[in-house]
């Protein structure tokens, strides 16, 4: 029978199913970080139960770590006890961690795949709704809660009710300065902020197999900001390439053995879907969120959309995104005045997002009065852009360049905006308050990001580059 | 976990869709490892920008201040996988959500929790709905997990469904580790042919 890729990578994992009638799925690595792997520990060892398998658990410190240069435990004091807990927790129990201080520290979902943690074909957890980021290198990765992490610690296995199978097809040739970070938006805002939930979604067609690696998992990054709780690529040559040679993928014979293994990894062709969708990117231009969740969402030219316009069941969110957001129906997104920029997070910050965005700042000068940010995904990609000399793009034209971390997308770690700035944002979530109380978040790609630190306003890049704003 | 037979309590109307994990639960700082759930729980809907409490907010209504049930919109729970989001719900004794859907990892955080996650039938729920903001806190709803049935003021009792296996788990209040560990042979025999099968999964090591 013809099976979809989801298919394939579920039914080799599914170790049994338990009484209670849940499939327990067995997960090839699993990542956790300090605001949750405290719970977990203690936890366990109030039960005696040990962690299964130490070996395939990592742990990183992102949530929480400060980003200014000579950061350590204390810099942001709401996170050092979680640091230290997080710190002994994994001694104890024999996992690796990924410090503050190690030079390979840096958000979970850019850790896991730069170091070649996460291979196509494997199952993942993280307890960070997030988690599938990885997708992009076809891996099927599950967000979890703490209860969840807690288990897969101890047995390795999570207890699932098996999702259903959604096939996003994006096709299209993406037009100049559009990438995955638009597209994304464009499919949560034809879908909705619950339009997958219940699937594991599979994104397809010819936009997708033109996007290089990187824009792939900024795709599946935002797949839980439409409710789906697993999303993903099927892995080709430019998986594979990207692969090679990282720290922790197979090596020699085992190389070649798992790629010939990973290009088994896709859809059969004639395999159902429970549900399709298809997105012509063709004519997308680049996108901006204008209210409070990720579906509200409109391209660069676009005004902020009339709730008289809007389907009955999301014009009361739209009525009140409108006084949080201080905006009225019918303004241009464009040439709205900003007070910050922030370009980093799991969605937007890895090094062909700092590339695309220092390309734009090159020789120009952040408008005064803006505070702009770039905090890169991990260590190793400050490290790598720092060998490139992005650092100096970003410095010269007034950013400031962070150690690396979560940062502002949640500003667990302190960095925050203050009361009523209007923040263009490269992160994953516009919620109220997110960003700081009464931060008014909007988010866009890289570039579009860039170009409105520039400009001091909400910008199209395309106008910042042609000298015309 | 606790278990869940039944509860009686005040149903408070929190009728918005998509109410956020952020919204749930801010994240507060300076707490440390001991964080303070229970006044998580809508920490910034409930006070004013002076930080005096917000009248307006359902949960401050005199009537609803010891609500126990929850009755709100469509995707409850979207968002993050913060379980802090669902203890908070428990350390303010709501023991009951019924909403007209569930985000997945909010749901899940639920059941892991002894707190019932229900979505009634469109009919049904907005019968249930109508005669809560008709009760309007003055006398309690029960949720019989047993019997399936919500029963209080304003008409006769209202059946929800809930998945066996979900309804089994809160009723006996699980080990959810324990009943899995009775497959521990399995996962261990699965190991061993996924070594075997794509040995590349079951190594993770620095080649370097």
């Amino acid at each position: 029978m013809p099976k979809t890729l989801f298919d394939k990578i579920w039914d080799f994992h599914r170790v049994g199913e338990r009484a209670d009638g849940r499939e327990l799925l067995y997960i090839d690595r699993h990542v956790l970080h300090e605001l949750h792997a405290h719970h977990g520990f203690t936890h366990l060892e109030k039960q005696r139960r040990p962690v299964h398998r130490p070996d395939l658990t990592f742990a990183v410190q992102d949530h929480t770590v400060a980003t200014r240069p000579g950061r350590d435990d204390d810099s942001n004091p709401s996170g050092t006890a979680f640091l230290k807990a997080m710190r002994e927790g994994t001694r104890r129990n024999g996992i690796r961690l990924f410090d503050l201080g190690d030079p390979e520290q840096g958000i979970s979902h850019v850790v896991a795949p730069e170091l070649g943690i996460v291979l196509p074909g494997a199952t993942h957890a993280v307890p960070d709704s997030h988690a599938s980021t990885v997708g992009g290198l076809g891996a099927l990765a599950f967000g979890c809660g703490t209860s969840e992490m807690t288990h897969i610690l101890a047995t390795q296995v999570m207890a699932l009710k098996r999702p259903k199978r959604l096939r996003a097809r994006l096709d299209g040739r993406l037009g100049p300065h559009v990438g995955a970070k638009d597209v994304a938006l464009r499919l949560i805002a034809e879908l909705g902020v619950a339009g997958a939930r219940g699937h594991a979604v599979e994104y397809a067609g010819s936009a997708i197999a033109a996007m290089p690696i990187e824009q792939r998992m900024t795709l599946c990054n935002l797949n839980i900001e439409m409710g789906g709780r697993s999303g993903f690529v099927a892995p080709d040559d430019a998986t594979f390439a990207w692969l090679a040679g990282r720290p922790y993928a197979p090596q020699g014979a085992t190389w070649d053995q798992a790629v010939a293994y990973w290009r088994t990894l896709a859809s059969d062709d004639d395999a159902e879907f429970d549900r399709e969708v298809t997105l012509d990117c063709s004519a997308l231009e680049p996108q901006i969120s204008w209210g409070t969740d990720p579906s509200q969402v409109v391209g660069i030219s676009g005004r902020v959309p009339d709730a008289a316009a809007i389907d009955g069941s999301r014009r009361a969110a739209a009525e009140s995104a409108y006084a949080y957001m201080g905006l009225t129906p019918g303004t241009p997104l464009a040439g709205l005045p900003i007070d910050r920029v922030f370009i980093g997070s799991c969605t937007n910050s890895r090094l062909p997002d700092l590339e695309v965005a220092a390309a734009i700042v090159r020789g120009r000068r952040v408008a005064p009065g803006v505070t702009a940010m770039v905090v890169p995904g991990s260590s190793s990609v400050k490290r790598e852009a720092e060998a490139a000399g992005l650092d100096r793009v970003f410095r010269d034209a007034g950013f400031f360049w962070g150690e690396s971390g979560c940062s502002m997308c949640a500003g667990g770690n302190g960095d925050r905006g203050a009361p009523g700035e209007r923040c263009v944002s490269t992160t994953n979530r516009n919620f109220e308050n997110r960003q700081g109380p009464k931060v008014r978040t909007h988010l866009a790609s890289p570039a579009t990001a860039a170009a409105s630190a520039i400009a001091g306003r909400i910008a199209d890049v395309r106008q910042v580059l042609a000298g015309a704003a | 976990m606790q278990v869940f037979t039944r509860h009686t309590a005040i149903a408070a109307p929190l009728l918005q869709d998509d109410i956020n994990t952020d919204q749930i639960a801010p994240v507060l700082h300076g707490r440390g490892l001991k964080e303070d759930y229970r006044a998580m729980l809508f920490h910034r809907a409930r006070r004013r920008d002076d930080g005096t409490d917000n009248p307006d907010f359902v949960l401050n209504k005199p009537q609803f201040r010891d609500a126990g049930i929850l009755v709100t919109g469509q995707n409850f729970g979207a968002g993050s996988s913060r379980e802090s989001a669902v203890w908070s719900m428990l350390a303010n004794d709501i023991r009951v959500i019924v909403a007209r859907s569930f985000a997945d990892i909010y749901r899940e955080n639920c059941l892991q929790n002894g707190v019932l996650p229900i979505v009634l039938a469109p009919a049904d729920a907005d019968a249930f709905t109508a005669r809560v903001i008709a009760a309007d806190g003055a006398a309690p709803f029960t949720v019989d997990l047993v019997s399936q049935r919500i029963a209080g003021p304003g008409g006769d009792d209202i059946a929800f469904d809930i998945a066996a296996a979900d309804r089994m788990r809160l009723l006996e209040g699980l080990d959810d580790i324990g009943l899995t560990l009775k497959h521990m042979d399995d996962i261990v025999s699965w190991e061993r042919t996924a070594a075997a099968a794509q040995p590349w999964l079951q190594t993770a090591r620095d080649g370097r």
